[in-house]
């Protein structure tokens, strides 16, 4: 499956996409963009008078281009004609640097590993600067309908 | 103790430290239902399931985790493992 391919799969859309662009992806990694667009409604709140990207968005965008888009591409053609069933189990993650409205972040994950339909893999989110922003470990189930239960 | 008795306790200790708070770790029984009785979740289920192999020196495929619903059943399948291993 190619990266065009796997980007079709995933089950977000705005507001709650956080996937722009896949840069690699194999069996045991994916790295992946996303610009943090200025008018993203979150940046109304977090904070009032000062907007940041909140750490559990940092945290989704991690989980998207490092866990499901990763998952997408392991399953394969499990997926080709069963809907996609994926839940978060667990997240640790620690945060270095802000990233501000208009950044575009860059986030590689390397699988830890894949069985019995649980992905864990470590993540990093680096801003636009290319520097480390944040990073943890990341797990998921992940599973379509034929591939398991 | 015998082997068997040996393998009990050291699979009670791997479940238990994936036990929920409201979970003891003295109701694991080896009727205990994991999902259902332990509250475990599937992905705390897998985990269990890479301890155990680490613990007995075994690999368990997809079919052995399908079977895998109460603690007896998860006794039963790493005692058929290590038997065939030697």
């Amino acid at each position: 499956m190619n990266k065009i391919e796997i980007l079709k799969k995933l089950p977000y859309a705005e507001p709650f996409l956080f996937v722009d662009e896949l840069l690699d992806i194999h069996s045991e990694g994916a790295v992946g963009k996303f610009t943090f667009k200025r008018d993203m409604n979150f940046y109304r709140g977090h904070f009032k008078e000062v907007p940041i990207t909140p750490g559990v968005i940092l945290t989704e965008c991690c989980a998207q281009i490092g866990l499901v888009c990763l998952g997408i591409f392991l399953l394969g053609k499990d997926i080709d004609e069963t809907p996609l069933q994926i839940g978060m189990s667990s997240s640790d993650m620690e945060f270095y640097i802000p990233i501000y409205p208009g950044e575009t972040v860059r986030v590689e994950s390397e699988k830890v590993y894949f069985r019995f339909g649980k992905l864990k893999c470590r993540v990093k989110l680096f801003n636009q600067a290319g520097e480390l922003a944040c990073k943890g470990v990341l797990a998921g189930m992940l599973k379509s309908e034929r591939n398991g239960k | 103790m015998s082997e068997k008795e040996k393998r009990y306790q050291e699979l009670k200790s791997i479940v238990a430290n994936y036990l929920p708070d409201d979970v003891s770790a003295e109701s694991i029984s080896l009727q205990s239902h994991f999902i259902n009785e332990l509250n475990i979740n599937s992905a705390n289920l897998v985990d269990i399931v890479l301890d155990v192999e680490d613990a007995f020196d075994i690999m368990l495929e997809n079919e052995d985790m399908d079977q895998m619903e109460t603690v007896q059943d998860a006794l039963r399948i790493v005692d058929s493992k290590i038997e065939s291993r030697t």
